[in-house]
């Protein structure tokens, strides 16, 4: 009994890979953290692959595209390694896409390169992950990217010194640093630094130190979700408002939901980010209407921009190789490619593969009676400085 | 009985075990040569769970801390990769060493407390070691995991590969020759004596057993078991993370030993196999929902059959031998 039931299994396992073969197909395995505590970026991520599929369907340069999704559950390398290896040598994929979380990120990357696979980084934003493989690209973001440019451009403006106060852990530290990095460059001077918990920090005590110092400016990195609105409230009641210390932060910090919690107090906070949801272009207009539309009304953001642009990117390259989905083909087309992203221009570098795209800095005002983000200015072409 | 006699037939080898091991060594290879990076990690971690149930099954230590041996071992094998030796079997010999060193420090606390608050100290142990690693960033690689491990060819000879081969036949290989150690010590007087501190301390105390320091024995001993579970998966997927010292580990290795049953070293194994299959399975189908069936499953297990899905096999065939 047991034996023939193995045959029947082996059987039906050697007939799926028959199928899959005759059918000209480009398989895509998703590696992303669909369940835990991660599983609402994770959505969001998956949306935008969805979408960019529903928009420009899924045949390109006469194959069927084919997604394979693999749930990691959370930061787990060896998971996503394993699930990165039964992609390729079970389901056969060409493109390892997805990739949520830096640890995993890399773990997948190890990957990509012993299988020569094309792989695109959608999400996660450490720097160094990209030098895991040479057919490795990333539509993302870098946090040195953006805090680089944020840096440079808050010295520039004329603030002279600057508190900064970041997240306990790699994205939140290495924001930070880039940050100091390009702002002590320019001549700027850090007079204090902090570093809040990860998980259910209490921010009075340490903005109460801030309030003490009275820096001309403050720096504050959290991770998005309920921690922005609860640093929002500490700041306004310790009296850490724009009034009297300018206040400078990555997107997260003023995302839609910290503003409606934080209200007034919010305004003249000044921010850097990627992507805008609001940003008024048809582009962008037409993608978030599209986006609202196929999930219930929930704005994108820069988890599903990141999946939009990836496989943006993956179907711009694959016309370009004709259809070739070898790792060297398309790593070799995704080399260079520039688009009309809905965040703005962006582009793959030629020599890194990371992604190069417009910063936006943004402020919040009041518009239409309620706090919003408002682009104040934006810095052209910015690279990750690391690379 | 005489009881030189009673232990022997305890420790006589079933034909059940005699046909277990070539199949779970032949069916990956033969059958499903594509999820053998899966076998591999189902060894690695029954090996873990074997390692808890030395100290929950036997010794009667509960523990919800687990992990942080396996942790220790996997984060020791990869640092000593990470900075230029990657020898596989030197590097297991070493996680085994600093993980069982480990385990003895603590087993000094762990043994001067009982029930709930051996579960806070197991507990908190685990969370003070993911914060230290976490705050040692530099060293350990912090959040973004440990970089640069490199696993050498097996014996100079056999690389490890995406497709598994080597990682498999060397996690078997190591959870064989431990597990036949595991054997033959928890059927050997001493393994008795821990089941009898486990039912009953004072009386063993009575019998003039050393109880806290057979439990220290066993609970070093099972820390570098623990370890070595964490070198394996260190090396063979040259990846370590703050994840593997932490809460969820530990508590997903106790569910697999009670899945599978407590106090039988195969329930381990069976417990192992069957939450990681059922789990790859179940998360194959549905990405986003699929731990609704395993709590599913545990519910069911645990309501029909309370001494694990072994026991439950096992009373059964009493059952079937009774009729």
């Amino acid at each position: 009994m047991k034996n023939t039931l193995m045959t029947i299994c082996a059987l039906a396992l050697s007939l799926a890979g028959g199928t899959a073969l005759a059918q000209e197909t480009v398989k895509i395995g998703v590696i992303n953290a669909y369940s835990g505590q991660f599983a609402d970026p994770a959505a969001q991520l998956d949306a935008g692959i969805k979408l960019y599929m529903q928009i420009h369907g899924d045949e390109v340069a006469g194959k069927k595209i084919e997604i394979i999704r693999k749930d990691v559950g959370g930061i787990a390398p060896d998971v996503a390694k394993r699930l990165a290896e039964e992609l390729v040598v079970r389901d056969g994929v060409d493109i390892l896409a997805g990739n949520l979380l830096t640890p995993n990120a890399l773990a997948v990357g190890a990957v990509s390169e012993e299988a020569e696979k094309f792989m695109v980084v959608m999400n996660a934003a450490t720097s160094i992950i990209i030098k895991k493989s040479p057919y490795m690209a990333r539509t993302s973001l870098t946090a040195a990217q953006l805090n680089h440019a944020f840096g440079e451009w808050v010295a520039d403006n004329g603030v002279k010194e600057v508190y900064t106060m970041v997240t306990d852990y790699g994205p939140g530290i290495g924001s930070g640093a880039a940050f100091e990095a390009a702002f002590v460059a320019k001549g700027g001077k850090v007079v204090g630094a902090d570093r809040t918990p990860v998980v259910n920090p209490d921010f009075s005590p340490f903005v109460q130190r801030i309030a003490d110092a009275k820096p001309e400016a403050l720096y504050a990195w959290v991770p998005g979700g309920t921690q922005p609105p609860a640093l929002g409230k500490a700041l306004a009641e310790r009296g850490v408002t724009p009034a009297n210390t300018k206040i400078y932060a990555q997107g997260e910090l003023t995302d839609d939901a910290a503003l409606e919690a934080m209200g007034d107090v919010a305004l003249g906070i000044v921010t850097a980010y990627h992507y805008n949801v609001h940003r008024d272009t048809p582009l962008n207009n037409e993608f978030v209407a599209a986006f609202k539309a196929a999930n219930d009304g929930r704005d994108p953001d820069i988890y599903s921009i990141g999946a939009y642009d990836g496989m943006h990117l993956i179907y711009e390259a694959l016309k370009k190789t004709n259809g070739d989905a070898s790792g060297p083909a398309l790593i070799a087309a995704a080399k260079g490619m520039a688009w009309d992203s809905p965040r703005g221009p962006m582009s793959i570098d030629p020599e890194t593969r990371d992604v190069v795209q417009t910063v936006w800095i943004r402020e919040v005002q009041k518009l239409d009676g309620k706090p919003a983000n408002v682009i104040i200015d934006q810095v052209d072409n910015a690279k990750d400085p690391t690379h | 009985m005489d009881p030189h006699l009673w232990l022997k037939r305890k420790g006589r080898i079933s034909p059940y075990e005699v046909a277990f091991w070539p199949i779970v060594l032949v069916l990956p290879f033969w059958l499903f040569p594509t999820y053998l990076s899966l076998s591999s990690q189902i060894a690695i971690t029954a090996l873990f769970c074997i390692s808890l149930d030395l100290i929950l099954g036997y010794a009667g230590i509960i523990s919800l801390g687990h992990a942080a041996f396996f942790g220790i071992g996997a984060y020791a094998a990869g640092l000593l990769s990470a900075h230029g030796w990657g020898e596989p079997l030197s590097g297991l010999a070493f996680a085994a060493v600093v993980a069982a060193f480990a385990g003895w420090i603590v087993s000094f606390m762990i043994v001067r407390v009982q029930h709930l608050a051996l579960l806070m100290i197991t507990l908190g142990l685990g969370f003070l070691l993911v914060e230290l690693a976490n705050s040692l960033g530099s060293f350990t690689g912090g959040a973004d995991g440990l970089q640069g491990i490199d696993t050498w060819k097996l014996l100079g000879v056999w690389k490890f590969s995406f497709w598994g081969k080597t990682a498999y036949a060397y996690s078997l290989a190591v959870l064989f020759i431990l597990f036949l150690v595991c054997r033959r010590i928890v059927r050997s007087p001493f393994g008795l004596t821990l089941e009898a501190i486990r039912e009953n301390p004072d009386r063993t105390t009575a019998l003039g057993a050393p109880n806290r320091a057979h439990l220290q024995k066993i609970f070093t001993l099972s820390a570098g078991i623990a370890g070595i579970a964490g070198a394996l998966l260190a090396q063979t997927t040259e990846t370590v993370s703050l994840e593997s010292l932490g809460f969820q580990r530990s508590a997903e290795i106790a569910i697999m030993l009670i899945l599978g049953g407590t106090g039988r070293l195969y329930g381990a194994i069976l417990g192992a196999i069957i939450f990681m299959v059922a789990r790859d399975q179940l998360a194959g189908m549905n990405p986003q929902y699929w731990y609704f069936w395993i709590g599913l499953l545990l519910m069911i297990v645990v309501l029909f059959m309370p001494r694990g899905i072994l026991g439950g096999l096992e009373r059964l065939a009493a059952f079937g031998r009774r009729r």
